[in-house]
């Protein structure tokens, strides 16, 4: 590699190309090009950033500097300012919220201060495309490490007394799982990589195979070699394509370099990995589903015992984990067991990555030590709430997860914290609620979403969901009766568990944890047929404030059924037969005129 | 490749990539104010790129900064060896810069007759 004065670290993540990063890297080559400075300064595509909500983001080496919110238009003057005459440019720096002066360097962002990275050690410092920089960042040194100088059982053991745990949302010991599918008998075994993420609003794991698809093949033959597996597959989704691209041209490099295939680092060790593609159905991430799919059968669950690691792939001995576990494990072969332990808590030890999302200022991807409490993730990291409303709650775990409400911030996270508040890690989704969501309409969302992904195979699951979301859509409705609470936790018990897998298993949270710490929302929409938050369209009314209103007549202007009249320079009224309740007219008034009941 | 191999590759990578730790034993600023540019600094800037590449030590920071505000002594560059003062180098030429790098850079030996002054302006 040549050496360039300084590098420009272009995030390349599915957000920031979404956004025009690669229109902002032809502006740049173009532009450096203009001044002569292509042999200076290198433009380097990295995977995601994490600070998803600012994207374009550029950070600059080694000065440190952060850009955001890149437009192609900005790139002449950045080119000449900064990276020819070497004057940081103000504009396109990061102010955090409620402060007025830029932030210049990425490092003192509270975004990522608080964050200890692991699994995205790697995370805009390579280009994902170039396996030469994941081995200059020490990619495949653990490998090396585990193939030549350490037993198959010492592998395990390592592992083991990490205390790492599944990361895909289960959170069952990874060393156990390894020690289980290593003893069992025969010479054909497998290893799979998990790269389902279903959970709506999640994205590590895509983030990981975009921003450094070596560390989870570096973390797959690790545990091949511990494992004793003859084959490994990687499980992802058809819906990321550039996860998908990476991980390919990953594999091909792998196998050029001599890291994977056969006679691997010339020691005689032979092992390969394949790549299914799933089509998107959330059980998949259900590891026997999983299997079944990838066996080119239906995605259905099935009775455990025998376990995957007993009995998988066509019969065969078989360790699934997620992405985000295997990318953890060079780390902990490659530091020691000791040193990832210290981190975290006494039951869940290392790091774990958030998707952080909903009415938080700063969204994005997040790896943060196992303890951190939701507080400081909402505060510190996320910025506080968006408009500097009401914290109302987080939503964590995904679709099935649960609420954890405002007097419970101060939870450290951790998988056991998670479970006694009603809600579970899953793979790390979290979703802030702000006081204008309806507690009862995001437990239907939710119901909604599983009833749709439900398998189908258990009764329970299938009728029972359901009969939830029926049942809850009743109450949005206006139409809920007394007796609804005791038959949601009723139903909520049986859909528990009478169901195979873990859908149907914590398909019941959404209702249950917002019955748990919102009943009085339920009983207000119940009993009153009221909806607090202001959301469920059949319990509220608009209503214009006569001594608000300016009668700019911007409302009646934009209201898409013509319900509001008025004379002009007087008060406007809206006419509720016609009105539709969509709140346009809120939206656009700047007077705050407008009123939910 | 054998793991010997992909430890070669690591340590040719890693002094390619260092800079982006933004950590290095020296750092050497080109003063790049239009009176810079217009004195020659690009043509001091390419010297010294082409020294860091000719160099055994990779783990060289060079940076652009504005107008150092001495702009009749121009072009300059600043050298800081980690944990000593900056010093200023002025009316630079393309065999200052390699007399520079190639004693004080890698040698940590200052060169007095093209030095202004050792330290900084006061900026509190």
């Amino acid at each position: 590699m040549k050496t360039y004065r300084m590098h420009l670290m272009l995030c390349a993540g599915t957000g920031c190309v979404s956004n025009g990063s690669y229109r902002i890297q032809a502006a740049l080559e173009r532009e450096l090009a203009k001044h002569r400075l292509q042999e200076e300064v290198a433009v380097v595509m990295t995977g995601c950033n994490g600070f998803c909500a600012q994207g374009p983001i550029m950070t600059v080496q080694p000065d440190g500097i952060f850009y955001q919110l890149l437009t192609d238009e900005d790139i002449p003057h950045l080119v000449e300012e900064h990276f020819l005459k070497g004057r940081p440019v103000q504009r396109l720096m990061y102010t955090p919220p409620a402060e007025k002066a830029p932030v210049p360097k990425m490092s003192d962002i509270g975004f990522f201060q608080k964050q200890r990275l692991i699994a995205l050690r790697n995370r805009g410092l390579i280009d994902p495309e170039k396996i030469e920089e994941s081995i200059g960042r020490g990619g495949y040194r653990a490998w090396a490490k585990a193939l030549t100088s350490m037993s198959r059982e010492e592998i395990v053991q390592e592992i083991k007394a990490s205390g790492l745990r599944g990361r895909g949302g289960a959170g069952f010991p990874t060393g156990l799982k390894w020690e289980l599918t290593a003893k069992q008998p025969g010479h054909e075994k497998f290893i799979v990589c998990n790269g389902d993420e279903g959970d709506p609003g999640a994205f590590m794991d895509r983030s990981i195979v975009e921003s450094d698809p070596h560390s989870v093949l570096e973390g797959m033959l690790i545990g091949a070699k511990a494992i004793g597996a003859s084959h490994g597959f990687v499980y992802i989704r058809q819906e990321y394509p550039l996860a998908l691209e990476r991980l390919n041209l990953a594999l091909g490099q792998a196998r050029d370099y001599g890291l994977l295939g056969t006679n691997i680092l010339d020691t005689g060790f032979d092992f390969d990995i394949s790549v299914h593609r799933g089509a998107g159905a959330f059980v998949c991430g259900e590891e026997t589903s999983l299997i079944g799919s990838l066996e080119g059968r239906p995605p259905e669950p099935r009775i455990r015992p025998p376990f995957p690691a007993e009995s998988g792939i066509w019969g065969k001995p078989t360790c699934i984990n997620n992405v985000e576990t295997w990318a953890t494990v060079p780390e902990i072969i490659d530091r020691g067991a000791a040193w990832f332990s210290q981190i975290g808590t006494q039951t869940s030890k290392g790091t774990k990555v958030f998707s952080l999302v909903g009415k938080v200022k700063n969204t994005g991807l997040v790896e943060v030590p196992m303890g951190i409490t939701l507080r400081e993730m909402v505060y510190d990291i996320g910025g506080g709430i968006q408009d500097d409303r009401k914290f109302k709650a987080v939503q964590t775990g995904g679709p099935s997860g649960g609420c954890i409400p405002a007097s419970l911030l101060d939870l450290p996270i951790d998988y056991e914290r998670l479970a006694e508040a009603g809600s579970i890690m899953g793979s790390g989704g979290m979703i802030v609620l702000d006081e204008d969501t309806c507690m009862v309409d995001l437990a239907r969302y939710f119901l909604e979403f599983l009833r749709d992904e439900s398998c189908g195979k258990c009764t329970a699951c299938r009728e029972g969901v359901d009969a939830m979301y029926q049942i809850v859509t009743d109450i949005c409705a206006g139409k809920g009766q007394d007796t609804h609470i005791p038959l949601l936790e009723e139903l909520g018990q049986a859909v528990r568990d009478g169901s195979l897998c873990a859908l149907g298993g914590t398909a019941p949270n959404p209702v249950l944890s917002t019955l748990r710490y919102f009943r009085e929302e339920y009983e207000a929409h119940i009993r009153e047929h009221r909806c607090p938050a202001g959301v469920c369209k059949a319990l509220i009314t608009y209503r214009i404030d006569p001594e608000k209103c300016k009668a700019c007549l911007l409302c009646n202007k934009n209201c898409p059924r013509g319900a509001i009249a008025g004379e002009k320079k007087k008060p406007q009224k809206i006419a509720q037969e016609k009105c539709v309740k969509c709140g346009v007219c809120r939206d656009v008034c700047k007077f705050e005129a407008v009123t939910v009941q | 490749m054998r793991p010997e191999d992909l430890a070669r590759i690591a340590q040719r990578m890693r002094r390619a990539m260092s800079l982006r730790e933004g950590a290095g034993h020296a750092k050497v600023t080109v003063h790049m104010g239009t009176c810079g540019i217009a004195a020659g600094a690009r043509r001091i800037m390419s010297a010294l790129m082409r020294c860091v590449d000719e160099s055994t030590v990779k783990d060289i920071l060079v940076t652009t900064s504005g107008c150092a505000g001495l702009c009749s002594r121009e072009p300059m560059m600043t050298v800081e060896i980690a944990g000593e003062a900056p010093v200023k180098y002025v009316d630079l030429t393309e065999d200052k810069v390699k007399r520079i790098f190639a004693e004080h850079v890698i040698q940590g030996k200052i060169v007095a007759d093209c030095a202004l002054a050792i330290g900084s302006e006061q900026t509190l």
